[in-house]
Order: structure tokens, then sequence, then C-alpha cells
């Protein structure tokens, strides 16, 4: 388990590490070093060079703005997760992000790189995806922005070509009227889930279902976002036939395989169990967040009774 | 007077050291650039002919400096005879009439993913790596054969020369068990599995070794549980005399069984390169090389039938069982002989019938792991129990209780044989207090109202329970040298090895107590064949047993003689003398004493003086000038050295009981409270002892819930890595875990003890069944089971409660064949 020869490069401008990489075509990024390390390692992986990021200069900021969480490519998990603003201006990122692995991982791992690793398995995509994300890039030929539906193309497959740094994702924040979720179910705790969902429901004037979507990790060879419009209209608690009839969507969506940790039917049997419960908590969460805002004129934690 | 040591949760010395990452592990010894570094190409594909090696494109890597295949092992120009023929094995059985070992390298044939077939040293890992990447090696490919169904088929064979599959089929038989069961009120069958699980300690394999051309020595650093073991082999397959050969063991990261197995391919290829190439080699096993290369275990098919009384009393037990032993034999029929013996736990069975075939597969080979054979057993004897209060509607406890050994029934003579050859005689025990405590423990009686109030809330928990015995201590022997200094530090060597249960701890509780000495000032050598070299090894809980009885034994030689030379010293009775903390005096008077470091330079007549102490022992300070310096019965230096070698193993013995909650929609199982009582005769140090039952039961737990080797039909293992294969994190381990003791001493040993090394994961799979059983309502009779098997249960038994008979229910024989 030692990797076969490559060449190693730090550099400490974004110039020059985008020069490096359109040099070298089978050049690598190497950021956190929590998933490509271990494929080096066992040799699934064999780039002749690699491009350590993690001295360029500016990227490691997580940035709670009005349009959302901006988070840079050398942020931490552990960083995002710790940003109290950020987890102000979109929940949902916190929630997922504390399913991520294990501290020690967390503290080493980028969720920039996270993302652009393209696992249909890892929270981090879904999350970007069912936000209606976007990742800034850059390369020699300049920059440009990639919206999170266009950026998993395949299994472990991201759109970035060979010679292009992610240096920022951004996850837009939470609409005024609108709730979210995330709860998946892992064999052991801070594994890559069997099933995971990613609910966000926004509410119209009067507390009625606006719009429903449901992220899914796992249960397809991307991260796959299904719109719900079977629950436009409906109104807490969301009843069975509510939940029933949008499980029966992501389902006829989603191409659920089985693996050694659990069968396609037990999977397919997760989306149901977990899409329901998903939706039920990201219903009552937007409810909460509506009266919380609309009887108190600042946000506090807990709601009305 | 101080307090004896022994009985008391003395802290561990060596924790300072593993916790502030102080150990010293076989790859932490020789580190520097004359040392090289060796890496072993393996086996892709489970079963083929090796039709051709070509190594050609390795020969002129910069860094490489051996390659070898077979071929080379075979040369006589450069190794021995011996090296070329297959691995020992190590434990011969008459029924094991197809025994097969593996070579060192492969020869014409591989019979599993992972077997070696060439070794390379270079000078570091990497380049090892690269060079094997360029041997090319061309293979035929033979049907591979997996899993116990493959192997009874028998449509393709693992070994040619071994029909069936079969490497031993073994028949022990009291009584009638087939009439005892025809004439019984009542019967039952029922079919179980168990799936391969492994030891995974963390710390892989490793070897370093070192040829000194000058003294013609070999010194030879291994990730062991038998030092001694491994000296002998290495002497033999080398062509060295056993003189020639030390072999020490240095921290090691676990062992858990699978370090049992001797010698491994590369601990004789890594010395052999050692001493051609007349440079240091070190083999560090890495993560996936462990997983296929080393050894599993667990793997059974059972298949039980029973008769019994209204009370549930067994009548007649008849049992066969298919042992999975993978694709060679090296440690004999050990695993299922322990099976078919202990799965008798502490009941009476009435007649009894056993029958196992140990079958070959194209797996990775099947040696002892933590248990051995026990929780196969526990499993399904205790199935069996279960089933049976079922099928009588009585309480699971009422059942079990009606069959156990009693206290006056020791020792109790099953009228089989034990692993170890000798007869399986329990010494001494208690079961029916055994299970009023856990009872207690665990809330028993009290559980069908939570069970209750929970299904009023929608939520579904279990109760079970598992009784084993566990045979501990087997012989033949262990041995202990205890040597007082003059400083007064007294060196304590044992020859089995120590994979961090805390020998150093405990063997020195036991010195301190005999000898009189501070246990500050004792210093445990375990696994070092230069201090020891008569030993056999760490297995079936046997250190305390065997070298602590030997430790024992040993610190009261040295102790009479140290209350001699004193008693001479201080012109005082024997009799009158007590040690304490190092000091012999007189009783009674205080001003007459003499420390042991003293007593160490008066034990040993000098000519020359070495120091001022040392002048006491000169020859014109003192002695008879009638005598000689050294009597004739007696040896020079403070010294004891004895051997413990008991007539059979002693058997220890315990309860689990869990109870757990399955969550209704996701098929969770979660684990609510855990409880144990553990009974292994005297304490010696209850919180080592309470320490070696929770990681017990935290490898239990993984056995029960998560891990399981998953071959695919090519015999490709598709989990080897800890991404996959689900070790439990300490997340998936409850908080606590209920302990209460029970010590009913062993008549077998001076001290009164028996293992407990093993006895933590013994009952896990039994204990989880039953309690996964009492909250589903249906039988569970595969293990482990994971959510998504608990999935695919539910929706068959709901499948099958609106039709046919459950065909999965423990049945009525005489049913079956009716219908
Ligand atoms: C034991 C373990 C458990 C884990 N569990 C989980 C889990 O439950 N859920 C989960 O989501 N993840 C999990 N992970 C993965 C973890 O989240 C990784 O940190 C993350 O997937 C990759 O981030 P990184 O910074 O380590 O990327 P690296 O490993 O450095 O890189 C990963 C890939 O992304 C590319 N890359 C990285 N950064 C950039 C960039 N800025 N621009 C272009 N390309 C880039 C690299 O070239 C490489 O191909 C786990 C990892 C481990 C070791």
């Amino acid at each position: 388990m030692k990797p076969a020869p490559v060449a190693y490069a730090r550099p400490t401008s974004l110039t020059e590490a985008l020069e490096l990489l359109a040099g070298t075509p089978d050049a690598k990024v190497l950021a956190g070093g929590q998933s490509l390390v271990p494929l080096l390692n066992m040799r699934l992986a064999a780039p002749t060079l690699l491009v350590d990021i993690n001295r360029l200069p500016g990227l490691d900021h997580v940035m709670a703005a009005p349009d959302g969480v901006h988070v840079g490519a050398l942020a931490r998990h552990s960083a995002v997760l710790a940003d109290a603003a950020a987890r102000r201006t979109q929940p949902l990122l916190a929630d997922a992000l504390s399913h991520v692995a294990h501290a020690t991982i967390r503290n080493r791992g980028t969720t920039v790189g996270s993302i652009v690793h393209a696992d249909a398995a890892a929270e981090m995509p879904a999350v970007l995806a069912v936000l209606d994300g976007h990742v800034e890039v850059a390369s020699v030929r300049g920059r440009r922005r990639i919206e999170a539906r266009d950026l998993v193309v395949g299994p472990l497959q991201s759109s970035l070509e060979h010679d292009e740094v992610a240096l920022e994702a951004c996850f837009p924040a939470l609409d005024a009227r609108a709730g979210t979720a995330f709860t998946e179910i892992s064999r052991r705790q801070g594994d890559y889930a069997l099933c995971g969902v990613a609910a966000v429901v926004m509410l119209d004037e009067d507390g009625a279902v606006a719009s429903a979507r449901c992220g899914y990790l796992a249960v397809h060879e991307t991260p796959a976002v299904v719109d719900l419009p079977a629950l436009v209209g409906a109104r807490g608690p969301l009843g069975d036939d509510v939940v029933t009839a949008a499980s029966d969507l992501a389902l006829g969506v989603l191409d659920v395989e089985g693996d050694i940790h659990g069968t396609a039917a037990y999977r397919r049997h997760l989306v149901r169990v977990l899409t329901a419960r998903a939706l039920r908590t990201a219903y009552d969460d937007a409810a909460t967040r509506t009266t919380t805002r609309t009887t108190a004129p600042t946000p506090t934690t807990g709601g009305t009774a | 007077m101080t307090t004896r040591l022994v009985g008391q949760k003395v802290p561990r010395v060596e924790d300072q050291r593993f916790l502030r990452g102080g150990g010293k592990y076989v790859d932490d010894v020789l580190v520097g650039a004359t040392t090289l570094h060796a890496a072993v190409l393996r086996s892709p594909h489970a079963h083929a002919r090796v039709v051709e090696i070509d190594v050609e494109d390795v020969l002129d890597v910069e860094g490489v400096h051996l390659v070898w295949t077979y071929e080379d092992l075979a040369d006589a120009a450069v190794m021995p005879a011996t090296m070329a023929e297959p691995l020992p094995l190590l434990i011969p059985h008459p029924a094991l009439t197809h025994g097969r070992t593996q070579y060192a390298l492969a020869k014409d044939e591989v019979n599993y993913v992972g077997e070696a077939v060439a070794f390379v040293v270079a000078s570091d890992r990497y380049v090892a790596e690269d060079a094997l990447a360029r041997i090319r090696v061309t293979y035929d490919f033979l049907p591979p054969v997996v899993g116990v169904d493959a192997a009874r088929a028998a449509t393709n064979l693992v070994h040619d020369d071994v029909p069936g599959n079969v490497g031993a089929r073994l028949e022990q038989t009291v009584g009638d068990a087939p009439a005892a069961i025809a004439a019984a009120p009542h019967r039952l069958a029922l079919d179980l599995t168990v799936e391969r699980s492994a030891c995974m300690p963390l710390e892989g394999r490793g070897t370093v070794a070192r040829w000194d051309p000058d003294s013609g020595r070999l010194t030879m650093w291994t990730s062991t549980q038998t030092a001694s073991g491994v000296r002998a082999a290495v002497a033999v397959k080398l062509g060295l005399d056993l003189g020639q050969v030390d072999v020490l063991t240095p921290d090691t990261g676990g062992g858990f069984g699978v370090k049992i197995n001797h010698p491994w391919p590369e601990e004789l290829l890594v010395p052999m390169a050692a001493k051609v190439l007349g440079r240091p080699v070190k083999f560090t096993e890495d993560r996936r090389e462990h997983f296929i290369s080393s050894a599993h275990e667990r793997g059974q098919v059972q298949h039980v039938e029973v008769g019994f009384d209204d009370d549930g009393r067994l009548l007649g037990l008849d049992v066969e069982f298919w042992h999975d032993h993978g694709a060679y034999t090296p440690y004999g029929l050990i695993v299922p002989i322990i099976t078919s013996t202990q799965l008798l736990g502490p009941y009476k069975p009435g007649a009894y019938r056993v029958v196992f075939e140990s079958l070959y597969t194209n797996t990775v080979m099947v040696t002892p792991y933590r248990g051995a054979g026990r929780p196969q057993g526990v499993y399904a004897m205790e199935r069996t129990m279960d089933a049976i209060a079922a099928y009588l509607g009585k309480d699971r406890t009422e059942v079990r209780a009606v069959n156990f050994i009693q206290p006056d029934e020791f020792p109790y003579d099953h009228q089989m044989v034990f692993q170890d050859g000798r007869p399986l005689v329990y010494d001494s025990g208690d079961y029916p207090q055994s299970l009023e405590k856990i009872k207690a423990l665990v809330g028993w009686d009290e559980f069908t109202a939570v069970r209750d109030a929970a299904r009023a809330e929608g939520r579904t928990v279990g109760i079970g329970l598992a009784c084993y015995v566990e045979g501990t201590g087997v012989g033949p022997y262990e041995g202990a040298h205890v040597h007082v200094e003059t400083s007064g530090k007294v060196k304590v060597a044992t020859g089995l090895t120590t994979q961090g249960q805390g020998h150093a701890t405990v063997f020195a509780q036991l010195v301190a107590d005999e000898l009189g000495c501070r246990f500050e000032d004792v210093e445990v050598v375990t696994g070092d064949t230069r201090r020891m070299p008569y030993s056999v090894g760490t297995f079936a809980s046997r250190a305390a047993v065997m070298s602590g009885s030997a430790i024992h034994l040993a610190a009261k030689r040295a102790k009479e003689k140290a209350l001699r030379i004193a008693a001479d010293a201080l012109e005082a009775d024997e009799g009158d003398l007590e040690i304490v903390d190092g000091i012999v005096s007189v009783r009674g008077a205080p001003g007459s004493s003499i420390s042991l470091g003293t007593v160490a330079v008066l034990s040993n007549p000098l000519r020359y003086a070495f120091d001022e102490a040392s002048k006491a022992a000169t020859q014109f300070t003192v002695g008879d000038p009638g005598r000689p310096p050294v009597a004739e019965d007696d040896e020079p230096g403070l010294e004891g050295k004895d051997f413990y070698s008991p007539e059979r193993s002693t058997f220890a013995s315990g309860m689990h009981a869990v109870i757990v909650e399955t969550d209704p929609e996701t098929c969770e199982i979660r684990i609510l409270k855990y409880a144990v009582v553990h009974d292994c005769g005297h304490l010696l140090n209850p919180m080592i002892v309470e320490g070696q039952v929770h990681g017990g039961v935290a490898q239990g737990i993984g056995g029960a819930l998560y891990e399981r080797m998953e071959y695919d039909e090519s015999g490709q293992l598709l989990n080897a890595s800890f991404m996959d294969f689900l070790m439990p994190y300490v997340t998936e381990v409850p908080d606590g875990i209920d302990i209460d003791h029970l010590e009913t001493p062993s008549p077998l040993n001076p001290l009164g003890i028996k293992g407990a090394g093993e006895a933590g994961v013994i009952p896990s799979a039994a204990v989880f069944a039953s309690a996964i059983e009492d909250a589903e309502g249906f039988p569970i009779t595969a293990m482990p089971i994971s959510p998504s098997d608990l999935f695919a249960l539910r929706q068959q038994h709901a499948a099958g409660a609106s039709g046919a008979p459950d065909p999965s229910r423990p049945s009525d024989p005489s049913d079956q064949e009716d219908r």
C-alpha cells in the first residue's frame, strides 16, 4: 500500500498552480488528501504529478453573505461546521456536515474537495445540488462558474477539466419561508450513508407548501435532486398519502442499486422512510421559522408554542 | 505488613508507554538505512495453476536486491532443502486424513486470493512494491470453491487429491443420541449458519531479521503469539541449530489468535533473505495483505437435532456441522474440535453425538480467532435452548436452569476428548448462581413490563441471554525465571508473548506478593527466547493460568533461597524471617534485617569485587573455609526457576445478556443494555479482567452485528479494507457494560485461577440472536445480522404470516418427514 512514483509540487500562487496543471495532462490537485491519498496508496490512481494547493493564499475562507455561504477550496469541513454565521445562513450545510466522516477526517478534508470528488454517497455534493448551488473554477483559460446540476456527470466524475482548480463553492442562503432537513442511515457513525435525504420545503403566505424538493445520496449513481410538485398545497402535519406520493416520485427517478452493505430493496425502503422523515422535519422547520419570523422581531431558536 | 496486590485493581504499568505513543512494535525495530524492505506478490486468483513467473523486468530495477519465486526456494545452491517443502502442519490429528499446508512461495498452484507467489527485497517498501508490479505471472484458471455449500457439493475440488474437499471428519459420541431423540417426548431441528470474520489486530504481521556473520547467529523480531514456536520452525527450515536463533517479540499491537499460527511464509523468507544478503530485512504487512493473506475464522453451517422432555430437559443432542477451514490446515482441527466440545456449555446434554466435516475452500485459511470455535458452539447450543423454550412456551432461563450441571457435580466428566487431547472434565463452577446474578443484573424478570410499555409506544425491544463454558489454560506447560539482581531489582522472564493484556502488571503483582519485593522493582520480560527458551505461547486464555502459575512457583523458589541465605547472614531461623518491600527481617526484631539486593550479593561467592556492595561476597570476607563456596545442591545467584504443567484445562464460565431495540422502520439494531457475569476463579486484577471483558464484548458486537468476510463466487474478498469491513467504532459499542463477577476457584493450579482473555467475545452471536428474535418474534438462524438482513427477514415473515407455515422456523423433524 505505497503509491507509485509521483512528482510533487507545492505552488504558492494560483497562477503557478494552474500552469503546472495545464502542463501535465495527468496531474492531480491535492487538497486535504482524505480521498485522494487512499486511492494513491492502493494504486487505484497513479498521476504523474500532485499539485498540492494547501499553500495557495486566500482560499480558506468560510463567508456567510446575504446570497449564501461561500466556502473556499482550503476550508476544512470542521471550519465550515463550526461557523455560526454559515449555520444561520444555510442550516442544511452544518446539519449535513455533522454526518461527514469523523472529527479527524473533517479536520483535514475540504468541503470543496468533497464536492469535486463527486462521490454519490457523499453529503456535500447532494446538499449543493438540492440547494441549486454552484462552484467557481479557474484554469489558465480563465474562470467559470459550474452550476451544481451540471457538476457531477457520473460516479466519481465531475465536469471540471483536468487542469481546473475549484476555488469556491457557494451554498445559497435559506429562503425566508423555507425549512430544511437532513437525515441519513449509515452502518456506523461517520460512514458513508446507505441512503441519505436532504429536504427543502418552502411555504406560501398561508403556510401551505409552495415547493418541495429532496436531494438523495447513495441511492443513485450521482447525487439526485427530485422536485416534488405533488406536495404543493399540502399542510402540516404532512399525511402518509402526501409523503408516500413524494417517495413514489423519487423512486421513479432514482436508480437504486444494492451493495454488500444493503440490498437495493432495503435501500428503496430507506428512500421511503427517510423521504417521509426529511419532508416532515423540513415542513415543521419551515413552519416554525415562518411563525417565529411573523410573531417575533428577532429570530430565535426553539420556535413558538 | 503491606497489603497483597493480587486481587486489587493495580493500574497497568504498560499504559503510560502505550498511551503516550511510546510502544515499540516490530516496524520500530532496526529503523535505518541499512535495513532492506520486503514485499510479497500475492495471487489475484482464488484457484489457478501457476504456469510461468517472469521476473526479468524486475532484475534491473534500481534498489531491488533480491527476487525469489518457488524455483529459488528449490535451488539447493542457495537454500536448505527444507525451504522447498510445505510449511509445517503444526497440530496433526488422526482424523485429519487430508491435511495440506502451503509452500512459503506457491509451487505450481495457488489456492486463495492472497497466496504468496513471489518475494522481493528492495531498498524500501515503495521500490519493492514498484518491483512487484513488474513481475508477470501466467495463470491457468481452475474453478474456485467458495463457501460451505460449494465445498460440500464438491463439483470442483480445491486440492485434486482431497476427495469431496473433506480434510477431516470427526465424530464423538456419548450414549446413543439418535435413539434418545427418537424416544423423546419432544423433538426439534435447527439449521444455523455463522459467517466468517477475522481477528483484525491493528498491528498486522511483521518480521525483522538480522544475520550476524561473525557470530553465525540469527536475531529475529516478529509479531507473534509464540516466540519459541517461531524459533523452532525457523531453525528447522533454515537448517540452523536452535542455539543459533534468537526470537524476540517487541510490543505487539494485538493478536487475537491470528499470530499463533507460524511460521508465516514471511517468517522464513525474511530471515533467509537477511542471511543471503547480509543485511537486515524487514517485512511489515499492510492492511489489505492482512485481509487476504493472514487468517480468518468462524464460518460454519450447523444442523442440530434435539430431543427433550416437558421441562425442556435435554435427552439427546445430535449435532452435525460443516467447518470452512479455507485453503490449508496448518493449525489442524483445533477450531472445530473446540466447537464440538465446548458447544455443551454449562449443560448436561443427555446422549450426545457430534460430527463435523472440516472442508477445503479456495479462501484464506482458518486458524483460531479469540474464542476459537466456541462462539459457534455456544451459538448452536443457545439457539437450541431458545428454540426449546419457544416450543414449550417456557421462560428461556428456566429451560437453561433444568439442564445445568449442578455445583455438587464437579469435577464433571463429559466423557469426551478436548482440544488438548485430554478428557473434557470441568473442574469447578456454579452455573445456577451465575444465572441468578445475570438475571438480577439485566433485569430479566422485570423485562416483560418493559417490553409491553415499549410496544405501547410503537417501539420494539427484546432481551437475550447466552451461557458459555470455556476451557482455558491448556497445556502442555509454561516456565518462569525470577532473578533478584544485586541492586534489589527483580527481573522476571516467561516465554509466552504479550499482545496488550497487561501481563507485565499482573505478573509483577504475583512476584511482589510471593517474594515480598516492591511491585515497582519487578520488571517482566515476555516472548524473548534468550531469556526463557522453553515455552508454548499465548492462546486459549492461558497466560495467567500457565505463566502466572509458573511465575508464582519460580518466585516461591527465589524466596526460599533468599530466606536460606538471609537466615545465615542474620544468624536467625528461616521460620522467623519475613520479606516486606524487599527487606528481609527477623519478625519482631526490627534492627536485624538485610535487603534482597544484599542477599543477592551473598548468593554469588566472588573472587573479584566490582563495587562497594559486592565486597561483602569476596573470598576473604565470607564463607566457611571448611565447605565449598557453592554447596553441592546449590547454584550461585538469587534466582528461582520453575515450570507449571497442569493435568488438564481449567473451565471458566459466564453468562451475557443484552437488551436491544430494533427500529420498526429502518431496521437498525441498537443496544440498550449489555450485562456480563463472569467467573474466572480468583481475580488477579479485576480491572484487567474487566478490560478484557470490555474488549471482548466490543469485538463480539462486531462479530454479531457488523463484520463479515464478503467473498464473491470467484473467491475475491470484496471488503478487504476498514472502509468496508465494519469493525465497530466506539460509537457502536454501548457506553457502559454492566459486569458482575463470581469466583469459583480452580483446584488445578496454585492460584485457583482460570483464563479470562477470550470470554467477552464467546457468547455474542448467540446473545444477539436471542435478543433480536425476542424483539422481532421470528427465529434468527444466521449471524451476523445487518439492518439489511433484518429487513429481508421482516419481508419474508410478513409474506409468510399470510401464507404457508414458515420454513425457517425450528421444526419437528418427524413432521418434516411426513410432508
Ligand atoms: C475514513 C473516512 C471516512 C469518510 N467518510 C465520509 C463521509 O461519511 N462522507 C463524505 O462525504 N466524505 C467522507 N470522507 C471523505 C472526506 O470527506 C474527504 O475529505 C473529501 O471527500 C475530499 O476532500 P479532500 O480535501 O480530502 O480532497 P482530496 O482527497 O485532496 O481530493 C479528492 C479529489 O478531489 C480533487 N480536488 C480536491 N480539491 C480540489 C480543488 N480545489 N480543485 C480541483 N480538484 C480538487 C483531487 O484532485 C481528488 O481527485 C471520508 C474519508 C475518510 C478517510
